[in-house]
C-alpha cells in the first residue's frame, strides 16, 4: 500500500471535483432516507439484541457454575464467547457511535453505555469516534493505522525492528481488549514523556481504565469462579472466561483488520489532504479506505455489521440494522463513478491483510524478488540488512526496489 | 421486610444481620454482572418488580370518544399512590423514540391496583394520537409518581361544601378523577358515600361539540343521580362561554369555591373574573400561550460538549433533541418540571410571557439558575449544565 496521491495510476484521476461533490451529495441522500425512516422496527432490532444478548450471557454463565462437566464447559464457553462479541460488536460499538442515540432512551444512549471491554466507552469513543472515524486512514492521524505499533504503508522507512511485527500483531490480537486500552490511551507517546510532564487527563485517564479493568478481571477471573466452587468448577470457570475473552480478542481483531488493512484499501497522505476538506472528498476518502466483508446475516451481526465499513464509515450513526440496504445504493454509487468497492470474504480480507503485515515486515521488494531457489541468498541479504547498520541497509534497499520495478516491468 | 421494621427506637444504627448480608450479595452481584446494574439485569426478566425504575404496563385501551381514549396501565411495585387530580409523567417509545407527557389520572385510587389516564387526541400530537389510536395492551410505559397540587383540600369531604368546576375540553381530566372517587360509579349506577353527601357541586363543562366532550355520558350519569349539577355548554349549539355568564349560569358562584382547568385563555379569563368578585379560584392550566420570539443563539451543553444552533422560537429541549441531546422532558407546556436544568450562563426567554432569565458566573447562583427548557428559548448564547 502506498499512499493514494503516490501511486503511480491514482484510482480517483478520473474525478472531476464536480463529480466527487456529486457522490456526496447523492450519498447526503441515501443517508437522509435511512434518517427519515428510522422507527419503531429499528428500535425493536436493537432491543431484541441486547435481549437476546443478556439472556445468552446468562443462561452461559449459569451452565458454566458447572463447567466441571465437559459438555457444559464446552456451551457455557461457545455462549460466552458469542455474548462478548455480540456485546463489543452490534451492540456495544454501535450504540457508542451515537447509532440509537435518536430513540432517546437512556438506557440505549451513547453517553450512558458501558461495555464489557477492558477500555472505559469514553477513552474509546475518542480515540475511535473522534480521530479514527474523522483522519480514517491518513498515515499519522489515524493511529487505528497499525496502532503506532507497526509499519502499515511502504512509505514508512523499514528498520530491523519491523520483522516482528507478524508476532506483534498476533500478539495484539491475542490481548487486543489491552492494546485498545493502551492505544485509547495513547500509552506510547505518554510513556516517552517524562513522568512529571505527563499531562492530567491522562494520569484520570489511566486512573479510569485501570479501575474498569480491575471491575472487568474481578468479574471474569475471580466471582464466576468462586460462585463455580461449589460444584468443583472454579478452575475450568477461570479457564472458560478466559477462553471467551481471548475467542472475542481474536474475533474483534480480525473484523477491526479486515476493515482498512487488506490489500488494496487505499490510504492518504496527511499533506495532501486540502485544509478544509469538502463533504464529498470526505466520502471518497472513507470509500476507498474501507473494505466489506461478505457473507451471511449471521456473520454481519457478529461482525457488528462492520462487514459493512464502507456504508459504517459513509454513515457511522446510521442504525446498524439498516447497513445492509443502502450498500445496495452505495455499490451502485461506486460502479456508476468507476471506483472499486472492496469486498470479499472473511477468510480472503483476513488472509490478504496478515499478508501485508508479513510484507511489511520485510524491506520493500523483498518478497516481491524472492523466490525457492533465491531464498537463501535472499535470506543471506535480509540478514545483512538486519544486522550491518543503516548503509548497508539503504544500498540493499535500494537494488531490491531495483529488481522488483525490473520484474514488474518484465510481468 | 425484615427485623429492620421492628428495632427498638432506642437502639441507633445496628444493621441486622440479614441486611447486611443482603448488601453482601447485592455487591457479588453487581460484581459479576458489571458493566450492566443488577437492576438492568433483572430487568429482563421483572420490570415492575419493586425497586425497578417506575415503570408500567398497559392493560387496556378504551375509546371514549372519536378521539379520546383511556389507558389503564399497571404500575410498578413502587407506584406511590396518587390524590385524585393529580397528574402522571408518562415516558412512552413512539415510532422508536421515547417522548414525555404529562396527563392527568382519571380516578381516584383503584382497587384493582390499575392507574388511568385519559387522552385526548390533539391534532399533530404525536404522543396523544399514539396513545388514542396505536396503543395496544401490553405495552410499556416509564413512570414517574403522582404528582401536581390541582386537588381537593381535604377540608372540603365530610364537610358542608359548595364547589364549582369549569372545565373546558381534555380539562375535564383531573376533574373526573375527583369526581370519581366521590361518587363510584357501579354496575347499579352512581354510589352516594356518606364522606360526600353534604357536597353541593356544579361543573360548567365546555366543549366544541357533544360528541366530542370527554365523559360526557359519566356526566350526565352523576347529575341524573343528583350528585352534581351539570352546565354542559357546547361552543356549536351556544356558542362560545363568555366568563361573564357564569354569574347567570351559577348563579351562586360567590359562595363556592371555584376549581378550573382548561386552556390559557378561558384561565385568564377567570382570574379577572374571580379577582374582581373576590372569590377563590384555584387552576390547572394545560396549553400554554406563547409570545413573540427573539433573537435565537448558540445553546452549549456543557458535561457533553455539545453546541446547538437554536432560534429564538424553538424551545431549547426541542433543539437540543434534534440535535441528539439526551434531554429531560415531561408535559413540554412549562408545568410540570421535568424538563428543568440549570443555566451557567447567558440568558433564555420564556416563550410563554416573553420573561428574559439570565445566569452571570460569579453573581448569579454557581449551581445555575433553573430553568424549563420546553417553555425557554435561547436569547444569545446561553450555556446548560447538562
Amino acid at each position: 500500500m502506498t499512499a493514494i496521491t503516490r501511486k503511480p495510476e491514482n484510482p480517483i484521476a478520473h474525478l472531476s471535483d464536480a463529480d466527487i461533490e456529486e457522490i456526496g451529495a447523492r450519498l447526503d441522500a441515501i443517508r437522509q432516507e435511512v434518517v427519515d425512516t428510522r422507527g419503531a422496527d429499528d428500535a425493536a432490532y436493537i432491543r431484541k439484541v441486547i435481549d437476546v444478548q443478556r439472556k445468552l450471557e446468562l443462561g452461559s454463565r449459569a451452565v458454566l457454575l458447572a463447567s466441571v462437566f465437559p459438555p457444559a464447559w464446552v456451551l457455557g464457553t461457545l455462549g460466552l464467547s458469542v455474548a462478548k462479541i455480540l456485546d463489543n460488536m452490534e451492540i456495544g460499538h454501535n450504540i457508542m457511535h451515537g447509532q440509537w442515540d435518536w430513540m432517546r432512551d437512556p438506557k440505549i444512549h451513547s453517553s450512558t453505555w458501558e461495555w464489557d471491554n477492558a477500555t472505559p466507552s469514553d477513552a474509546w469513543k475518542h480515540s475511535h469516534n473522534e480521530v479514527h472515524h474523522t483522519y480514517t486512514n491518513i498515515v499519522g492521524k489515524d493511529n487505528d493505522l497499525g496502532y503506532g505499533i507497526m509499519r502499515v504503508d511502504e512509505d514508512q522507512r523499514w528498520v530491523p525492528m519491523y520483522l516482528a511485527q507478524p508476532l506483534w500483531n498476533f500478539i495484539n490480537a491475542c490481548f487486543f481488549e489491552y492494546g485498545i486500552a493502551a492505544y485509547d490511551l495513547e500509552l506510547g507517546k505518554n510513556l516517552r514523556t517524562p513522568k512529571h510532564k505527563r499531562s492530567e487527563v491522562f494520569k484520570a485517564n489511566v486512573k479510569g481504565t485501570l479501575g474498569k479493568i480491575r471491575k472487568q478481571a474481578t468479574k471474569d477471573y475471580v466471582v464466576h469462579p468462586v460462585l463455580s466452587i461449589p460444584t468443583g468448577s472454579f478452575v475450568p470457570t477461570l479457564a472458560a472466561n478466559a477462553t471467551a475473552n481471548l475467542v472475542r480478542n481474536l474475533w474483534t481483531h480480525s473484523v477491526i483488520m479486515c476493515g482498512h488493512f487488506p490489500e488494496g484499501v487505499e490510504t492518504f497522505e496527511k499533506k495532501e489532504i486540502p485544509e478544509k476538506e469538502t463533504r464529498g472528498q470526505w466520502y471518497v476518502r472513507q470509500m476507498l479506505g474501507s473494505a466489506n466483508i461478505s457473507g451471511s446475516k449471521a456473520m454481519h451481526l457478529m461482525t457488528g455489521n462492520l462487514s459493512h465499513q464502507i456504508e459504517h464509515h459513509l454513515f457511522p450513526d446510521l442504525p446498524s440494522n439498516r447497513y445492509a440496504e443502502v450498500s445496495v445504493k452505495v455499490k451502485a454509487i461506486f460502479d456508476e463513478y468507476g471506483l472499486n468497492y472492496h469486498e470479499a470474504s472473511l477468510p480472503a480480507q483476513v488472509y490478504s491483510a496478515w499478508h501485508k503485515v508479513v510484507r511489511l515486515s520485510l524491506p520493500n521488494g523483498w518478497m516481491a524478488t524472492t523466490n525457492a531457489k533465491n531464498l537463501p541468498s535472499q535470506l543471506k541479504l535480509l540478514y545483512g540488512m538486519t544486522t550491518k547498520g543503516p548503509k548497508v541497509r539503504r544500498a540493499a534497499q535500494a537494488r531490491l526496489q531495483q529488481q522488483a520495478r525490473k520484474l514488474a516491468t518484465a510481468a | 421486610m425484615t427485623s429492620t421494621a421492628f428495632r427498638a427506637p432506642t437502639t441507633t444504627a445496628r444493621p441486622s444481620w440479614s441486611a447486611a448480608l443482603r448488601r453482601q450479595a447485592r455487591r457479588v452481584a453487581e460484581a459479576a454482572v458489571t458493566p450492566l446494574e443488577v437492576d438492568d439485569v433483572l430487568d429482563v426478566f421483572h420490570p415492575l418488580r419493586r425497586g425497578a425504575p417506575l415503570r408500567g404496563r398497559i392493560t387496556a385501551v378504551r375509546p371514549e370518544t372519536d378521539d379520546a381514549a383511556t389507558i389503564e396501565i399497571k404500575p410498578g411495585a413502587d407506584w406511590a399512590g396518587h390524590v385524585p387530580g393529580q397528574y402522571l409523567r408518562i415516558g412512552i417509545d413512539v415510532d422508536g423514540v421515547r417522548h414525555w407527557r404529562a396527563y392527568s389520572l382519571t380516578h381516584g385510587p383503584r382497587r384493582d391496583g390499575l392507574i388511568s389516564i385519559t387522552v385526548k387526541a390533539v391534532p399533530d400530537g404525536k404522543v396523544s394520537d399514539f396513545l388514542v389510536h396505536r396503543a395496544t395492551a401490553g405495552t410499556m410505559v416509564h413512570l414517574e409518581q403522582a404528582a401536581g397540587e390541582f386537588v381537593l383540600p381535604e377540608t372540603v369531604v365530610g364537610q358542608p361544601t359548595k364547589l364549582l368546576f369549569v372545565t373546558a375540553g381534555s380539562g375535564i381530566t383531573p376533574v373526573i378523577g375527583m369526581l370519581r372517587n366521590l361518587f363510584p360509579a357501579t354496575d347499579t349506577g352512581v354510589l352516594r358515600l356518606r364522606r360526600s353527601d353534604d357536597l353541593d357541586i356544579v361543573v360548567v363543562h365546555v366543549a366544541p361539540t357533544e360528541p366530542s366532550s370527554i365523559f360526557r355520558d359519566d356526566l350526565v350519569a352523576l347529575d341524573e343521580a343528583g350528585a352534581i349539577r351539570l352546565v354542559a355548554r357546547y361552543d356549536d349549539t351556544h356558542g362560545v362561554l363568555d366568563v361573564a355568564d357564569l354569574d347567570e349560569l351559577v348563579p351562586d358562584l360567590a359562595e363556592r369555591r371555584t376549581f378550573a382547568c382548561g386552556p390559557s385563555g378561558l384561565l385568564d379569563a377567570l382570574e379577572v373574573h374571580h379577582r374582581e368578585a373576590g372569590v377563590d379560584l384555584f387552576v390547572e392550566q394545560f396549553r400554554t400561550a406563547r409570545v413573540a420570539p427573539g433573537e435565537g443563539g448558540a445553546v452549549t451543553f456543557e458535561q457533553g460538549g455539545t453546541v446547538v444552533e437554536a432560534d429564538g422560537a424553538t424551545p431549547i429541549l426541542d433543539a437540543a433533541e434534534e440535535a441528539g441531546v439526551l434531554m429531560p422532558s415531561g408535559c413540554r407546556m412549562g408545568i410540570c418540571m421535568g424538563c428543568v436544568l440549570p443555566l451557567k450562563e447567558g440568558s433564555v426567554r420564556d416563550l410563554r410571557n416573553g420573561e428574559v432569565t439570565t445566569a452571570v458566573p460569579g453573581e448569579t447562583d454557581p449551581r445555575g439558575v433553573l430553568v424549563q427548557t420546553c417553555v425557554s428559548a435561547a436569547a444569545g448564547a446561553c450555556a446548560i449544565d447538562h
